[in-house]
C-alpha cells in the first residue's frame, strides 16, 4: 500500500485507484467471511473483525476507492492550473494511501492503544493532505487542525492510560489488558470511578476528531482549504472512525458503570452539535465550509442516536453513519468539480451548473436533497428512525432536533438552488469529470432509503446488538 | 519497598512539576528548549527508577526511547530550527506571567483533587504522583493556549506528551510495548511535520507569530 511513494508521473493516479481497488476487494472478501463465519482474530488477537467494524471496514474501503476514482480527473485539472506540482502530487498520493491504511488499522485493531496510535497517525497524514496547496490559508487550516487535534488526541491518550490502569487490576498486565475483547469480557468488574474519568477524557479526545461542537473549530477550515478529495475522505471516513472509537469506549463504560452516563454525555454534545451546525450553515459563503458544518450537524445526530442507546436508536445511528458518509462524499465530489469550473469556492459566484454541466448540477441537487433528508433517500430513513425514537425516549429533545433540521434545510436549499440553476458564463472543464462515484453513492443511498436488503439489515442489527448490549 | 526509591520517585515528580512551572514563566525560546530537555531527562530518570524498583525490564526500554527522542533528538532539532529561523527573541505571552502562575496553581489543585481518589486504587509504587502527572498535562495545555508563537506552542505540545508518559508510568508502569513504540513514532513524525510547517509558515508570513493565522474565522 505504501508503494504509491514511487510514482509521481501520469500513472500514479491510476496506481492510486488500483491500490484502493485492491483494498476494497480485500475488504469485501473479509466481509463475506465475517458474515458467514462470525468474528475473526489475527496475530495473537491483536487484530479482530466483528459485525461492528466489518461494516465500517467495507464502507471505508468503498469510499476510499470512489474518492480515488474521483481524484484522478480532479488532480489533473489542478495540475494544469499549477496548483499541484509533481512533488506535491507524489506527497498527495503517498499520504492518501497511508491515510486509508491508518483508517483500516484503527478499525481492525483489537488494542485500544493501537487504536490511539492509528488515530494520531491519521491526523498526521491528513495534516499533510490539508496543507498540500501550501497557500497561507491552507497552512493556517493545517496548523490549527494539528494543534487542536493534537491536544484532543492527547486527552484521549490520558483516557487510554486510565482505562489500562482500571483493566490491569482485573486482567493483569500480562493478559493483554488493552485488548478490547478481553476488556469487554470483564467490563462489569472494572472500577467505575476510574472508568468515569477515563471515558470523560476519551470522549473529549475522540470527540475533537468527530467535530463535536465546542471542539469543532478545525473541521470547517480543514475541509475548506484542503483539496476536495481530502474533504470527502475527512467527512466520509475520518469522522466515522473517530465515532467508532467513542462507541468502543462507550460499550466498556456502560458495562462498568451500570448507569447511562456515557449516553447522556453523548446525547448532550450530539444535540449541541446538531443545533450549532445547523445555525452556522446559513452564515457560510464558502460552499465547502457550508457542507463541513453540515457534517458537524450530521455527526452530532449520529452521536445523539448512539447516546440514546437501545437497539433501534443504535441501528438508526449506524444507518445514519453509512448514508451520511456516502452522501457527503458524493456532494464533495460534485462540489469539487463545480468549484474547479467556477474557479472559486464562494457560493455567490458559482451559478448555473445545470446549464453547462448538467450531470454535475443534478448530482449536486440530488446530493443536497439526500443530505437534507428528503423522503426517498436513506438519510430520511435514518433521521426518521432517530426522531421517532427520540419522541419515545427523550421527548424534550424532539422539538430541538426538528428545529435544527428545519433550519439546515432552509439554509442549504436556498444556497444550492441558485448554484444549480441560474445564469452562467463559465466554460466546461477540460477533462471529463468522474461522476460515476457520485451516482453510485447516491444510488446506494437511494437504495438504503427504499429498501434495506435483509442481509444488510441483519448485519446492522448484529452490530447494534453489540453496542447496545441486548 | 525500599523507602529510598519512593523518596526518589517523589523527588522526580516534584521536579517535573517545578519544570512545568518554569516553562510557563520562561520567556526566552532557547531556555525553554533547555527546560524541555531537562524535563525529558527527569522523566527518563523516574522511569528508570520505577523500572529498577519493580524489575520491569520494558520500562528501561521505554526510558531509553524517551532519552533518545525527547532529551537528545527533539531538542537538537528544535535548536536547528530556531538557528535557521533565528527566533531567539523573547516570547510574548497573552496573559502576564504572574497571572499565569496563579492560574497554574489553581490547575494543580484541581488536578490533585481529580486524581486523589483514583490514585488510591492504583497498584503502582508511583501512585502518589498521578496528580502531578495530570497537573503537568494541564499546565502544558495552558502554555499552548497562552503562547502566540509557533515554537513555544510546539514545546507545550511535547511537554504535554511528557506529562502523559509520566502518567502512564505512575499509574500502570507504562503502556504495553507495541503501544509505546507506536506513540514514540507518532511523536517523532509529528515533530518533523511541525518543523517543516514552521519553515512554510515563515515563508508565507515572514514571521512565526500565530496571530497571523487568524484569517479563517466565522464572519
Amino acid at each position: 500500500m505504501l508503494l504509491a511513494l514511487l510514482g509521481h508521473r501520469g500513472f500514479a493516479r491510476d496506481l492510486n485507484v488500483a491500490f484502493s481497488l485492491a483494498t476494497f476487494i480485500g475488504a469485501c472478501g473479509l466481509t463475506l467471511r465475517v458474515v458467514s463465519e462470525g468474528p475473526l482474530f489475527a496475530w495473537q488477537r491483536e487484530f479482530f473483525i466483528d459485525p461492528l467494524n466489518v461494516f465500517l471496514v467495507a464502507l471505508t474501503a468503498f469510499v476510499a476507492l470512489t474518492t480515488a476514482i474521483f481524484s484522478r480527473p480532479y488532480m489533473r485539472v489542478e495540475e494544469e492550473r499549477g496548483k499541484m506540482t509533481p512533488r506535491r502530487l507524489r506527497l498527495y498520493h503517498a499520504m492518501y494511501q497511508l491515510f486509508s491504511f491508518t483508517m483500516l488499522l484503527a478499525l481492525t485493531t483489537n488494542n485500544i492503544g493501537i487504536l490511539w496510535v492509528a488515530m494520531e497517525a491519521a491526523t498526521l497524514t491528513t495534516v499533510l493532505l490539508v496543507s498540500v496547496y501550501r497557500t497561507a490559508a491552507s497552512l493556517e487550516a493545517a496548523w490549527k487542525y494539528f494543534i487542536l487535534c493534537g491536544v484532543g488526541i492527547a486527552q484521549a491518550l490520558f483516557g487510554t492510560v486510565l482505562l489500562y490502569m482500571a483493566a490491569e487490576k482485573v486482567v493483569g498486565a500480562e493478559g493483554g489488558a488493552l485488548l478490547w475483547t478481553h476488556l469487554e469480557a470483564v467490563k462489569g468488574q472494572l472500577d467505575p470511578q476510574i472508568i468515569t474519568l477515563a471515558f470523560a477524557f476519551l470522549f473529549v479526545g475522540y470527540g475533537t476528531k468527530i467535530g463535536l461542537v465546542p471542539l469543532h473549530n478545525w473541521l470547517p477550515d480543514a475541509h475548506a482549504e484542503g483539496p476536495t478529495p481530502v474533504s470527502a475522505v475527512l467527512s466520509g471516513l475520518l469522522l466515522n472512525v473517530a465515532l467508532y472509537a467513542v462507541l468502543r469506549c462507550k460499550v466498556l463504560t456502560d458495562g462498568a458503570l451500570q448507569a447511562p452516563l456515557a449516553g447522556q454525555l453523548m446525547m448532550g454534545f450530539g444535540l449541541l452539535s446538531v443545533v450549532t451546525g445547523a445555525f452556522f450553515l446559513s452564515r457560510q459563503r464558502d460552499v465547502k465550509r457550508m457542507f463541513a458544518y453540515s457534517s458537524i450537524e450530521h455527526m452530532g445526530l449520529s452521536t445523539f442516536a448512539f447516546g440514546m442507546g437501545g437497539p433501534v436508536a443504535t441501528f438508526a445511528g449506524l444507518l445514519h453513519m453509512t448514508v451520511h458518509s456516502l452522501t457527503k462524499s458524493a456532494i464533495f465530489f460534485t462540489v469539487g468539480h463545480a468549484a474547479q469550473k467556477a474557479g472559486t469556492q464562494v457560493m455567490d459566484e458559482i451559478r448555473g451548473l445545470v446549464r453547462v454541466n448538467p450531470t454535475i448540477g443534478w448530482g449536486l441537487m440530488l446530493g443536497s436533497l439526500a443530505i437534507l433528508g428528503m423522503p426517498p433517500f436513506g438519510v430520511f430513513a435514518s433521521e426518521f428512525l432517530i426522531l421517532t425514537t427520540a419522541m419515545k425516549q427523550e421527548p424534550w429533545a424532539t422539538p430541538i432536533l426538528l428545529l435544527a433540521l428545519g433550519v439546515a434545510f432552509a439554509a442549504i436549499f436556498s444556497r444550492v438552488q441558485p448554484m444549480v440553476f441560474g445564469e452562467t458564463t463559465a466554460k466546461r472543464l477540460p477533462h471529463p469529470p468522474a461522476l460515476l462515484p457520485v451516482f453510485t453513492h447516491l444510488a446506494l443511498v437511494l437504495m438504503l432509503g427504499i429498501f434495506i436488503p435483509p442481509y444488510l439489515a441483519d448485519w446492522y442489527r448484529a452490530a447494534a446488538q453489540l453496542i447496545a448490549g441486548h | 519497598m525500599n523507602p529510598l526509591v519512593g523518596q526518589l520517585i517523589n523527588l522526580f515528580a516534584a521536579l517535573m512539576l517545578l519544570l512545568a512551572f518554569a516553562m510557563i514563566s520562561q520567556r526566552r525560546v532557547l531556555t525553554l528548549i533547555h527546560l524541555f530537555a531537562l524535563q525529558g531527562a527527569t522523566l527518563v530518570a523516574c522511569t528508570a527508577v520505577v523500572g529498577y524498583a519493580t524489575s520491569q525490564s520494558h520500562l528501561y526500554l521505554s526510558a531509553g526511547i524517551t532519552l533518545a527522542l525527547k532529551v537528545l533528538l527533539i531538542p537538537w532539532l528544535l535548536h536547528r530550527v530556531i538557528n535557521r529561523l533565528s527566533v531567539r527573541w523573547d516570547v510574548e505571552t497573552l496573559i502576564n506571567i504572574p497571572t499565569m502562575m496563579l492560574i497554574g496553581i489553581v490547575l494543580v489543585i484541581f488536578a490533585f483533587n481529580i486524581a486523589a481518589p483514583i490514585a488510591q486504587l492504583s497498584s503502582s509504587v508511583a501512585r502518589g504522583t498521578l496528580g502531578i502527572a495530570l497537573a503537568c498535562v494541564l499546565l502544558s495545555f495552558m502554555m499552548m493556549i497562552t503562547r502566540s508563537k509557533a515554537v513555544p506552542q510546539v514545546i507545550g505540545f511535547l511537554s504535554m506528551e511528557n506529562g502523559l508518559f509520566f502518567a502512564a508510568v505512575s499509574a500502570t508502569y507504562g503502556m504495553p510495548m507495541v503501544v509505546e513504540l507506536g506513540i514514540a513514532l507518532d511523536v517523532l513524525v509529528g515533530i518533523l511535520i511541525l518543523g517543516v510547517f514552521m519553515f512554510q509558515i515563515r515563508e508565507q508570513f515572514d514571521s512565526l507569530d500565530i496571530r497571523h493565522l487568524e484569517k479563517l474565522k466565522e464572519d
